[in-house]
């Protein structure tokens, strides 16, 4: 490992926050030299000493005419650019939307190799080991970037955070962007207000309930537990069936096919047509009265409990810790 | 208006993955369909069909002979025909060969539209569209959940969670389309039969004018090392309920959901 080989890192604020996927890049680039933030936009102070906290020294702060209407493309270029200019060790970018299609472009522009979706990356004396965890968990796969700057793509959740302190400074990095940069136009962007359920094909955790749910008081419950988890809310065929939950929440092929990160479901037993809707969870918990129950094949963490016990304790136990006050680590 | 659906084939089953001693994903025995987001591809294309004169909608795949398969299924689903890229020298390409590729079809037919699922259930990088749209120098549109073509605009929407966004580009364009963009409707009756007539072109690599050189094991930037057999650790717990939620909200709280 060479500590003076720069690792760039494509960073992210959620509501005006360093988000946790951008400080578990930064204790993962420490490992291959110094860290190196690129951030679309401006870095207040804030930003600044989060961004520091995880160890980065520079921080580009991308703008220019343009740069605010066109993210993907601005992060792209200056990507493209900071890695002709000075080859890093790796470029590490986050495992969702944006993360993918900047990787993805980056890899072509570089030609270089891309690894996507790692759930861990080390260095060796190759350069850069990557674990990926394929669809259904049921392998892992190390693979290694054989030609160019390796870029890759980190699922974050499982990477635990670890600080170490440096005073982090804002490099501003103009961008003067090519016209083909500009074909892309964000027409509108809405913050999902906080409160409003999320769409349940698109949202990041969705809670569902089944017959095993007993009655619509306890479905209302499950409802409750999604609000608090900011989730969506769906149903089983037997709920909807049992006009617990509207036909358009209906977790199954022909109904709602869903991609959460986190999927709990409650009192669903798990038909073949229902499991096949959840082709992708990051996580399913699952809770259900019967041991045999076909969900818990695919669930990473099973409940045998009734649900009349399990989701008022639950929902209480959320709260109780949502009410403490958030300390970060 | 012509639009090109890529298509892919994948394992039916999600979870029945498993590899072969050169670490490619293994074929023989097992059952294959085409990508869910790839039938809702072709579904947007025929959505957008009916508006535009002159219509041809032509599905590409790059994949074994048994690839041939997923061309047929997009054609039941209404594809118009198909380009079946298939060359034994393609084994084992990563995602920059597959998209140099498919690009140089590309080159080699005319579109006005490219469509393509969000992502793959196999391997699943969300990465060939963007490749592809890098490659041609055209704007790329990338997870959307709903596609609306305006005379020469296209829109989308996407949202992951937090946010949501409309997006805007010109035709010419490629799109990938989420599976949540709509199931598509059931083929029409007859269809499977027709499909059976409709016409296949099969290109080697000479045929789109590429050399070998950079596709397939020999060609990639990336190489897989070791695959290792892991039974997803599944835990599964009883107990007090009290306890129980406890346990189950470390189980969030770890995976920072709480
Ligand atoms: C477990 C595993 C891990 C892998 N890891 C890597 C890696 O880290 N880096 C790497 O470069 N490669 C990797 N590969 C290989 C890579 O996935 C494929 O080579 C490549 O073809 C991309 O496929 P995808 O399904 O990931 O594409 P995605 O980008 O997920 O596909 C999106 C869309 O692109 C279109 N498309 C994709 N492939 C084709 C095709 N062959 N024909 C027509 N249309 C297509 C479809 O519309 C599809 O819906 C891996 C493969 C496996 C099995
Ligand atoms: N009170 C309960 N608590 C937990 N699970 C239950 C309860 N009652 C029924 N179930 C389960 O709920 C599931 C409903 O199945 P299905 O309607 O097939 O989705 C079955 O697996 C039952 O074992």
């Amino acid at each position: 490992m060479r500590e003076l080989d720069p690792v760039l890192v494509l960073a992210e604020l959620t509501d005006g926050v360093v988000s946790r996927s951008t400080r578990a890049l930064l204790t993962l680039a420490r490992r291959f030299g110094t860290p190196e933030v690129v951030l679309c936009g401006p870095a207040g102070d804030d930003t600044l000493s989060v961004l520091g906290r995880y160890g980065a020294p520079i921080v580009r702060t991308l703008w220019g005419p343009g740069v605010e209407e066109h993210p993907t493309a601005a992060c792209v270029e200056a990507l493209v650019a900071l890695a002709v200019r000075t080859p890093p060790a790796a470029i590490l970018l986050p495992a969702d939307h944006a993360g993918h299609e900047i990787a993805a472009r980056v890899a072509i522009r570089l030609d270089a190799g891309l690894i996507s979706d790692a759930i861990d990356v080390r260095p060796d004396d190759s350069g850069l080991v990557a674990t990926q965890s394929p669809p259904g968990g049921t392998h892992r796969v190390e693979s290694t970037v054989v030609r160019g700057v390796p870029v890759c793509t980190v699922r974050t959740e499982a990477v635990p955070l670890v600080p170490a302190p440096v005073t982090a400074r804002a490099r501003p990095f103009a961008l003067d962007l090519p016209p083909h940069a500009r074909a892309v136009r964000l027409v509108e962007r809405t913050a999902v207000a906080p409160g409003q359920r999320p769409d349940l094909a698109t949202a990041a955790v969705v809670v569902a309930g089944g017959r095993g749910v007993g009655s619509q008081d306890l479905f209302d419950l499950v409802g409750e537990l999604a609000d608090e988890l900011g989730g969506a809310l769906g149903g089983s065929h037997t709920a909807t069936e049992l006009g617990w939950c509207p036909r358009h929440a209906q977790i199954d092929q022909t109904g709602c096919v869903i991609h959460p990160d986190l999927y709990l479901a409650l009192g669903i037993s798990g038909s073949v047509r229902h499991r096949a809707a959840v082709p992708d969870a990051g996580a399913i918990v699952a809770v259900d009265r019967d041991p045999a129950a076909p969900i818990f094949t695919i669930a990473d963490l099973g409940v045998v409990g009734d649900l009349r016990d399990v989701v008022p304790e639950l929902l209480a136990e959320v709260r109780r810790r949502k009410s403490r006050p958030h300390t970060e680590v | 208006m012509k639009i090109v659906v890529l298509v892919k084939q994948v394992p039916r089953a999600a979870c029945d993955i498993s590899f072969t001693p050169e670490s490619n994903l293994e074929r023989t025995g097992k059952r294959f369909r085409l990508n869910g987001a790839d039938e809702c591809a072709v579904d947007q294309a025929l959505r957008i069909a009916p508006w535009r004169r002159d219509m041809e909608i032509t599905a590409v795949t790059m994949g074994p002979p048994a690839a041939e398969e997923a061309l047929r299924r997009a054609m039941v689903l209404g594809a118009d025909n198909g380009i079946h890229v298939c060359d034994a020298r393609l084994s084992g390409s990563d995602a920059l060969s597959t998209a140099r590729v498919l690009a140089a079809v590309l080159r080699r037919v005319e579109f006005d539209l490219v469509l393509c699922g969000a992502g793959t259930s196999d391997s699943g990088m969300s990465a060939v569209p963007a490749m592809v749209a890098e490659l041609l120098d055209v704007p790329a549109l990338c997870h959307a959940d709903t596609v609306t073509l305006h005379e020469h605009r296209l829109e989308v929407r996407r949202g992951d969670g937090a946010v949501r966004e409309t997006l805007a580009a010109d035709l010419p364009a490629v799109v990938s389309v989420r599976e949540c963009c709509g199931a598509p409707r059931y083929p029409r009756f007859g269809a499977t039969v027709s499909a059976r007539e409709k016409p296949v072109r099969t290109w080697s690599l000479a045929d789109i004018g590429m050399n070998g050189a950079r596709v397939g094991l020999a060609g990639a930037a990336t190489r897989v090392r070791a695959v290792t057999v892991q039974p997803r650790p599944r835990r599964v717990l009883a107990g007090e309920p009290s306890d129980v939620a406890a346990r189950l909200a470390d189980f969030l709280a770890e995976r920072q959901f709480l």
